[in-house]
């Protein structure tokens, strides 16, 4: 009985060192009970990017300081939101290059850079990429020339590599994969080179694919005839942000981009489904269990990649499971997630292209609103209200923060010719600048999407927003400002100049027991701690 | 029945006025890309370029040589891929032929007539250096304060109305950069000056002296930003017409050569 005991405590004591990244997906699932960890891109499935730990509060956050800094090598933009687990974080550097990081430190602990071809299509986007997921023993990491790997996270040693998709066609993964009970999930991006869209799941073990969802459907398949004759071909609706994942419904939510060309409707009449969608998807068979298109026949690039956030809350006297997003196209949905029940939409940033949302949800769109070659006003930019970069729902207060782009664009029409691997956008864009555009935190209340407060930044910001437990919003400005508002009322607490653009989502965690936060800024990364 | 004479007259026939028809064809599509070429020009270009190319925030382009397109295909990588280290961004959204538009429709604005610049240089030079007091605020050729824009290169960069515009109503059309902005502190000082920097916490102003001064914002009790106003005092009470033809001439020759 003793040596068992012996035995049991030597285990315990070992196991940690020889496994510093166990994460099975019942770890993942249980995200919120380990505040200590982050353990997936959002945070929890939920994606709700909240930290449940209190060290940092509005009376104290005044005292936070630099704990160390990472310096990267590369000069593209870089927008990772890390991993932590056990002692070791995980970042991605652009362009596709995956670093251990020792937590306590930010030593490294190892590096593994994709070697890739000279020439590189990313066409629409910037060389960049956005993170790992973490399952097991392994790392998951999308590339730009599209190929998932897998990696040893004690090492950083290639386990396997799949080919998503040809690179030569504009196919390209920036987003981070989300990696579920087996299987990892994979968003792809091409929205600007006519590809067909599609969301993968591969099996974690073999890199072997285990069900592809078009997101255009296919002659014959629902949704098929909102497309003229072939553009669905070439109808885009990439899959390039992360989505989130119910685990008891096992529905993944995952929304997709725009329709190919983007300005330029005029070859694709009709809705253009999937594009511009929320879809909820079998995690197991990959089959579509609905969809809602908040943006049908998309011509300004609102691409519904923004994330689905996952809350539970009475509406109308009843227990709902909802899905949120607040979306490029300037209006905030609440659906009910097991159905796709369209249960309320209002605007949280400034748009002059709808006079509102109809009874379904369906927008009604004014007049005149559509690109022209002469050029055409209209908020939201191409940019959208909202983008890529992260919200945050605190589960106490129930509010949702989102980081807001108050900018009008002039949008042009032209022309679209379709050439494999080229740009297939059919116009532009030229976004009103400089004191014309401003930004914003906003905080709504989650169930109603009304505004509770707003924190005005000088620019349109590329930099998502988290919130903790303790009653602090963090988030990031255009001009390199990382910075803590008040939870409750959006009163500037404290800020941090680091010196570049920010374009990257923060995230929390512990170091020796301590709360820490940390961003990505310019070509660093910053970790910040109480002193 | 008809006679082979007959079907021959009718073939040349057909055959000339397929002919004609294809250059009208050929006419109304050449007609047709420099219109387009034009339509593209005042929606993506015309912002800096001027209607018409006359200039503005970016160079006039009514020259028959452009100072960083040699040729054509210079012209068109430049569209395309715009010119680092300046403002001049590429056109991502146009296509192969939409740029080849536009490459002809900027070709064509260097054959079109400049009006030529009333007024002598040399006087305006003398007014630059004497009664206008312009070094007191502008760098030239290295010389001068830098409270305003260097003006080495200003002919290269601005058209002739813009600049008499900007000597005649200077709010008419602030540069960039240029934005005056009046603080409150919460203690009562006031600062006036030219934003240096500004983000979401801190704002940076040169005041007229040029000294910098350094705000938090949470420390001022106002923020006020006057856009369409200028540091710069308006020309047209303190120079005569012809002085300032002068003066415009001047300005509008300067190019940055040495």
């Amino acid at each position: 009985m003793k040596n068992a005991q012996l035995f049991a405590t030597l285990c315990c004591l070992l196991i940690p060192a020889l496994a510093p990244a166990q994460v099975p997906y019942r770890r993942i699932v249980a995200a919120g009970s380990e505040p200590g960890t982050w353990l997936t891109y959002s945070g929890n499935y939920q994606a709700h990017r909240f930290s449940p730990l209190k060290e940092i509060t509005p009376q104290n956050v005044s005292r936070l300081k630099p704990a160390w800094v990472y310096q990267i090598e590369a000069r593209s933009r870089f927008e990772t939101s890390p991993i932590v687990v056990d002692g070791t974080m995980y970042v991605t550097e652009p362009p596709t290059k995956v670093t251990a990081l020792d937590l306590r430190t930010g030593r490294q602990v190892w590096s593994w850079q994709r070697r890739m071809p000279l020439v590189i299509k990313t066409i629409g986007f910037g060389p960049t990429n956005r993170g790992v997921a973490i399952l097991d023993n392994t790392l998951y990491v999308g590339t730009l020339d599209c190929y998932l790997i897998a990696l040893d996270a004690r090492s950083g040693a290639v386990r396997w590599e799949t080919k998503v998709a040809d690179n030569n066609t504009g196919h390209s993964i920036t987003a981070a994969p989300l990696a579920i009970d087996g299987k990892i999930i994979v968003g792809i991006s091409g929205g600007e080179a006519g590809i067909r869209g599609f969301l993968d799941a591969y099996d974690a073990k073999t890199g072997q694919l285990a069900w592809r969802l078009w997101t255009i459907p296919a002659p014959g398949e629902p949704g098929h005839d909102t497309w003229k004759s072939d553009s669905w071909k070439t109808g885009g609706a990439p899959t390039w942000v992360t989505g989130s994942y119910d685990p008891e419904l096992n529905l993944i939510y995952w929304g997709t981009g725009n329709p190919g060309p983007d300005w330029n409707g005029d070859v694709r009449p009709g809705d253009n489904l999937y594009s511009c969608s929320l879809l909820a998807v079998n995690a197991t068979t990959g089959k579509l269990k609905w969809h809602f298109q908040f943006t049908p026949h998309d011509v300004h690039d609102w691409d519904a990649t923004e994330i689905p956030v996952l809350i539970d809350a009475d509406i109308g006297g009843r227990p709902r499971k909802l899905v949120v997003m607040a979306n490029r196209n300037a209006f905030y949905y609440l659906l009910d997630r097991a159905t796709g029940e369209f249960i309320l939409g209002t605007p949280y940033a400034k748009q002059t292209w709808a006079k509102g949302l109809d009874a379904r949800g369906r927008p009604i769109v004014l007049p005149d609103t559509e690109p022209t070659i002469e050029g055409n006003l209209v908020w939201p930019s191409l940019q959208g209200a909202t983008n890529w970069f992260s919200p945050s729902y605190n589960p106490a207060s129930r509010l949702f923060y989102v980081a807001v782009r108050e900018m009008g664009a002039y949008y042009y029409k032209g022309e679209a010719e379709y050439k494999p691997g080229t740009f297939f956008a059919g116009g532009g864009e030229r976004a009103l600048s400089g004191d014309k555009a401003s930004g914003a935190i906003r905080a709504l209340e989650v169930e109603t999407g009304k505004l509770k407060w707003e924190f005005t930044l000088k620019s349109p910001p590329w930099a998502g927003v988290l919130s903790t437990a303790g009653g602090v919003v963090f988030g990031g400005s255009d001009e390199g400002n990382f910075y803590a508002l008040d939870a409750l009322s959006g009163k500037a607490l404290w800020d941090f100049q680091t010196g570049a653009q920010i374009a990257a989502n923060p995230i929390s965690f512990l170091i020796d027991g301590k709360q820490h936060v940390a961003i990505a800024a310019g070509h660093a990364l910053f970790v910040f701690g109480l002193q | 029945m008809t006679s082979i004479y007959q079907v021959l007259v009718l073939l040349l026939a057909s055959i000339l006025i397929g002919a004609l028809v294809n250059q009208d064809a050929a006419a109304i599509a050449s007609v047709q890309e420099a219109q387009r070429g034009e339509k593209l020009f005042v929606a993506h270009c015309a912002l800096c370029h001027g209607i018409g190319g006359s200039g503005g925030r970016g160079p006039s382009l009514n020259h028959p040589q452009l100072r960083r397109a040699a040729d054509n295909r210079a012209l068109f990588q430049i569209i395309q891929n715009g010119i680092q280290a300046t403002e001049m961004p590429g056109a991502w959204q146009l296509t192969d032929r939409e740029i080849l538009q536009l490459v002809d429709y900027v070709k064509s604005l260097g054959r079109t007539e400049v009006a030529k610049v009333p007024g002598d240089p040399a006087k305006g030079k003398e007014y630059y250096e004497t009664t206008g007091g312009c070094a007191a605020c502008h760098i030239l050729g290295g010389r001068g304060a830098a409270t305003g824009p260097d003006l080495t290169d200003i002919g290269a960069r601005r058209s002739a109305a813009y600049l008499r515009e900007s000597l005649i109503d200077p709010g008419a059309a602030v540069p960039e950069g240029f934005l005056v902005v009046s603080v409150v502190k919460r203690d009562g000082q006031t600062v006036r000056g030219i934003r240096a920097n500004e983000d979401s916490f801190t704002i940076q102003l040169r005041d007229a002296s040029n000294v910098l001064h350094s705000f938090r914002k949470i420390d001022l009790a106002q923020l006020k930003k006057e856009p369409g106003v200028s540091v710069m005092p308006g020309y047209r009470d303190l120079l005569a017409a012809s002085q300032i033809d002068d003066l415009v001439a001047y300005l509008a020759g300067l190019r940055g050569e040495k």
